[in-house]
């Protein structure tokens, strides 16, 4: 297991107006002792310190015009873009994923479910790399067991992005089933290549459409498979080593 | 000068001849039109329960664990460590039957307001609906988007979605049922309850803006039959805004915990005109309401419109006004309007302004109080039959093949995998879920301490049909039992009364009968009814639906690692039934799909061995003896079996601390059992008749002689064991079926596909 750091790392989530996993993400750091969690106001314009920032689920603005797309224009996010520019981790769940596609940070976009329906179901993730921050508590080819909640999680992009994304390891999780391959019946919304997380060129911002913060306490339905991607984080910000 | 109106007025708004009379009697003459709006609405029946008040108060609704009964916005329940439960459930049938997505987002969001008025932070929802057959696109259409409205509203909100019901029968075509049940946990020293008080404090309007939708929707859908104007009834359907219901959650929860406000109460049936009247009527006190303060969305609304508006996501607060500023601005913060539109008076009168003028001057009190009652003479239907059917081979021929009788059932909509519904809702979300959708019960756990929390719904109408006070009597049992299966303590209930029209006899009977069985069974289960609803008039062109008296219940544990879920876990436990053997053909799922026939009476449940046999279960799951508990329900001892099977394949749900108790099943890796079902009676109705108060649990061989023992001298059939991927039951040396429980599990999750 990693190591932990003597001073703990410092998460702010940031809540905006119809987040609603804003309190799920706290809560979820909060059961990692080596780590600090705060709130951050969508109308403040500065991060307090923290160390990463996480965008968390929930239909920020209603989901009105399009998910994530009034979000991206909160005050807190110009924020969190010179936060990234520098090099500041930040984790989008969800509806953070997809605001941070509309704010630009990551490529491509999140569509409609091809089932035409929200759908909140357990599905296995392939970590493809593992050589992000956010992901180097696992292994490549590790399978976690994570629920998805959504209405709008087909991941889309352009062919020559795509290729880019994938050269460039970009590409961080995948649907698949529980043997680790990914494919259609595991897919639960057609996202292009199965994917379900990606991150930028420099890999320290990340969206994933799973919900690992509902999956941190072996005793709930949820499993507890999500603590490594969190644990990853820890890792990077507290100079652990890899522990793989 | 205002204008009065007479009685020609009063009847088109569905008031009698002598109601109007006592208004004119109240009101020292002719009512203003806006004092009339108010009264038709207030008196109607969905507001004053006019024909319902007399019955109820045959309910016991009083306990040690009962902090608050029925008459608030919510019910509350203490479940230890200083928490308490605000639980309760509300019809939106008839705005659901008009317009299905809206009508049922509104309903969710109505019975969340409900609870987090009383100061709870809702943590659960349940939603329990009946349609028509399935083979008419109308029921479909209605079926999606009563699903969809649920979902879109409720997902948005964060509240989880982890449990409810669905049945489908030819009933309720005309008439869909949504049910929509909120429970939210609060510090049982914090319950706000929504009285007016405070001479001179200010009337604060918190949310969304006062349009013209939802007009009337109170009296005008809810109060009456449908016709042929049916589509005529749109406008009176509500549209929501989830958004602003999320955001309006988290001032009000912010503005009621911290003690911001005084007392608060949601807009909800007759908006501002009932929210005023009760929260003046209940503090003693009066209220000033100057009608033409209220922020408007569209210009030129009358005064007698703002006040029954039934624009969605408002509350109401009463506000000293030395706080007036800290509630505005946390209001600000969320970006939700604040409007001070009247003040608290001592002339107990809730009177109404328009620009200087006043325009309505009614006694409080006695618009709360003197609302009409009315008490049909009932009357026994003569479908009513006193004998059960008589089963032989002429009427009731034996299927040749009984395992094809087995997956017509597990097929069949109302025995069917429902998890094409609920995984369009979010069950995961606030990070307390135990056991996911598909199970008996709903379980949560109270974060930061070793508590939980189980919910469960259920009511057979056919049952209720062909025995209301059975089949009423047995709802409340089988909910209890239901969470007796999952480990919980069941504590209280919430009831959602769904019958025709009250004012014909034998409706009138049937709820008579309805209500006396619930009451005994709440009785003899200890289960108090702290809040409920009553919705009337589920009747189009003349046929009522089934009498449909839903019961929602709240279980709890003092350690919710002790709960159990459905679904087999080891080859070699075994299989015990406990409860009677004997199942009966009569208002069974098989009597309906095989035959085809809904006839006969359904056995009457014995309360006093219900109580034992669930006392023995918990006592059982408590002591980690049981490794699995399911309730014996539609389709009988062979669908219970076979739900275990699939169940052991579909992991979800959390297997607690015992380090024991291996995984699940992996996915696709089916536990099935080999069961010998006793020698006597016909082998079909041992399979698939149905009785009350049974259970399929499973031990570990080595635990059987304690569950035995703790289960006393109750019924205890040894059936069998939990065998590898096949279900296979026999009776003496005969093979009745052996089936692969993959394609159980097929048949059971086909629904979907078979409609497509």
């Amino acid at each position: 297991m990693s190591s932990t750091s003597p001073q703990p790392v410092r998460f702010g989530v940031v809540v905006f107006p119809g987040s609603n996993c804003d309190a799920d993400a706290h809560h979820a750091l909060s059961t990692f002792p080596c780590a600090t969690v705060d709130y951050l106001w969508h109308k403040d314009t500065d991060l307090k310190g923290v160390q990463a920032v996480v965008l968390p689920g929930g239909f920020s603005y209603g989901d009105y015009l399009r998910c994530g797309a009034i979000a991206r224009f909160s005050p807190i996010m110009q924020a969190v873009k010179d936060f990234a520019a520098d090099g500041g981790l930040v984790m989008g769940i969800c509806n953070g994923f997809q605001t941070l596609t509309e704010a630009g940070l990551l490529p491509g976009a999140l569509i409609r479910n091809t089932g035409l329906k929200f759908v909140c179901r357990y599905v296995n993730l392939r970590v493809e790399n593992a050589q992000t921050p956010f992901t180097r508590a696992c292994a490549e080819g590790d399978v976690l067991r994570i629920v998805v909640k959504h209405n709008e999680g087909n991941y889309t992009v352009d062919p020559e992005t795509l290729a880019a994304m994938k050269a460039n390891g970009q590409v961080v999780l995948r649907y698949c089933d529980a043997d680790g391959v990914p494919g259609d019946a595991a897919n639960p919304n057609g996202a292009v290549e199965h994917i379900a997380g990606v991150c930028n060129e420099t890999r320290n911002v990340f969206g994933m459409m799973p919900h690992p913060e509902n999956s941190v306490e072996a005793a709930l339905a949820g499993g507890a498979d999500g603590r490594r991607l969190f644990q990853s984080i820890i890792d990077t910000l507290s100079g652990a080593e890899v522990t793989s | 000068m205002t204008r009065h109106a007479d009685l020609a007025a009063a009847q088109a708004l569905g008031l009698t001849a002598e109601e109007f009379e006592k208004i004119c009697e109240i009101q020292g003459g002719e009512p203003t039109y806006v004092e009339l709006a108010i009264y038709s609405l207030m008196w109607s029946e969905h507001c004053s329960y006019k024909h319902s008040r007399p019955v109820l108060g045959r309910f016991p609704t009083t306990g040690p664990r009962i902090l608050q009964g029925p008459g608030e916005n919510a019910g509350v329940i203490d479940v230890g460590d200083g928490w308490a439960v605000a639980m309760k459930v509300e019809s939106h049938n008839h705005p659901s039957a008009v317009e299905p997505f809206q009508g049922a987002a509104t309903g969710v969001g109505g019975i969340v307001r409900d609870i987090f008025t009383m100061g709870a932070r809702p943590c659960v929802s349940l939603d329990s609906l009946r349609f028509g057959e399935l083979t008419e696109p109308r029921q479909r259409f209605l079926l999606d988007g009563v699903v969809g409205g649920i979902a879109h509203y409720g997902n948005c909100l964060g509240i989880p979605t982890v449990g409810g019901e669905i049945y489908f029968e030819p009933s309720y075509e005309g008439n869909c049922l949504v049910n929509a049940m909120c429970a939210g946990l609060l510090r049982a020293d914090d319950i706000v309850r929504a009285v007016a008080a405070g001479v001179g404090n200010h009337v604060v309007l918190i949310g969304s803006k006062t349009g013209r939708d939802g007009i009337g929707g109170a009296s005008v859908l809810a109060s009456q039959e449908f016709d042929e104007t049916l589509e005529e009834k749109r406008p009176s359907v509500q549209v929501g805004d989830p958004f602003t219901e999320k955001k309006l959650i988290e001032a009000c929860l912010e503005l009621l915990n911290e003690h911001h406000v005084v007392s608060m109460q949601d807009l909800g049936a007759a908006g501002l005109t009932s929210s005023s009247s009760e929260m003046a009527s209940k503090g003693f006190v009066g209220l000033d309401i100057h009608a033409d303060r209220v922020p408007l969305r569209e210009a030129d609304m009358e005064p007698w419109e703002i006040m029954i508006s039934e624009s969605q996501e408002r509350m109401l607060a009463i506000v000293e006004p030395a706080k007036l500023a800290t509630v505005q601005s946390i209001c600000d913060r969320w970006d939700l309007d604040c409007t001070v539109i009247g003040e608290v008076t001592d002339t107990k009168m809730l009177r109404i302004h328009w620009h200087g003028e006043v325009v309505g001057d009614i006694p409080a009190r006695r618009l709360a109080d003197e609302s009409p009652v009315v008490r049909t003479p009932s009357a026994k239907p003569a479908y009513i039959v006193d004998d059960p059917v008589t089963v032989d081979d002429a009427s009731y021929p034996q299927p040749d093949d009984l395992g094809a009788a087995l997956t017509q059932l597990l097929a069949a909509p109302n025995i069917a995998s429902k998890r094409w519904a609920w995984e369009q809702y979010d069950y995961i979300v606030q990070a307390n879920t135990v056991q996911i959708p598909g199970a008996d019960a709903a379980v949560l756990r109270i974060k930061g301490t070793p508590r939980g929390i189980a919910f469960a719904n259920d009511c057979n109408g056919r049952h209720c049909y062909l025995d209301p006070y059975r089949g009423a009597k047995a709802a409340v049992a089988e909910a209890a039992r239901n969470l007796s299966c999952a480990g919980a303590l069941p504590v209280a209930v919430t009831d959602c009364l769904n019958f025709g029209n009250p004012e014909k006899g034998e409706i009138y009977w049937q709820f008579e009968q309805a209500v006396e069985g619930i009451a005994e069974a709440c009785e003899a289960l200890d289960t108090p009814v702290v809040s409920g609803n009553v919705s009337f008039y589920n009747e189009s062109f003349g046929q009522a639906i089934y009498p449909t008296p839903m019961i929602g219940m709240l279980g709890v544990y003092d350690d919710v690692s002790l709960h159990v879920d459905g679904a087999f876990k080891n080859e070699g436990d075994v299989i015990v039934m406990l409860g009677p053997a004997e199942a009966f053909v009569d208002g069974s799922e098989y009597q309906k799909v095989h035959y085809g026939r809904v006839e006969g009476r359904v056995p009457d449940l014995d309360l006093a061995l219900e109580a034992r046999l669930q006392a023995a279960l918990r006592a059982a799951i408590s002591r980690r003896l049981l490794k699995s508990a399911h309730d014996c329900a539609e389709g009988g001892l062979a669908v219970a079996l076979a739900e275990s099977a699939i169940a052991s394949g579909a992991t979800g749900g959390a297997q607690w601390s015992d380090p024991e108790t291996p995984k699940p099943a992996a996915e696709g890796r089916w536990l099935g059992a080999d069961v010998a079902i006793g020698a006597a009676g016909r082998p079909d109705l041992a399979l698939f008749g149905e009785a009350p108060s049974r259970v399929v649990v499973t031990c570990a061989p080595a635990d059987l002689d304690a569950v035995r023992a703790l289960a006393g001298d109750l019924p205890f059939t040894v059936l069998g064991v939990v065998t590898g991927a096949t279900l296979r039951c026999t009776m003496g040396d005969e093979e009745l079926l052996a089936l692969p429980v993959s394609e159980l599990h097929r048949v059971y999750e086909s629904l979907p596909e078979r409609l497509a």
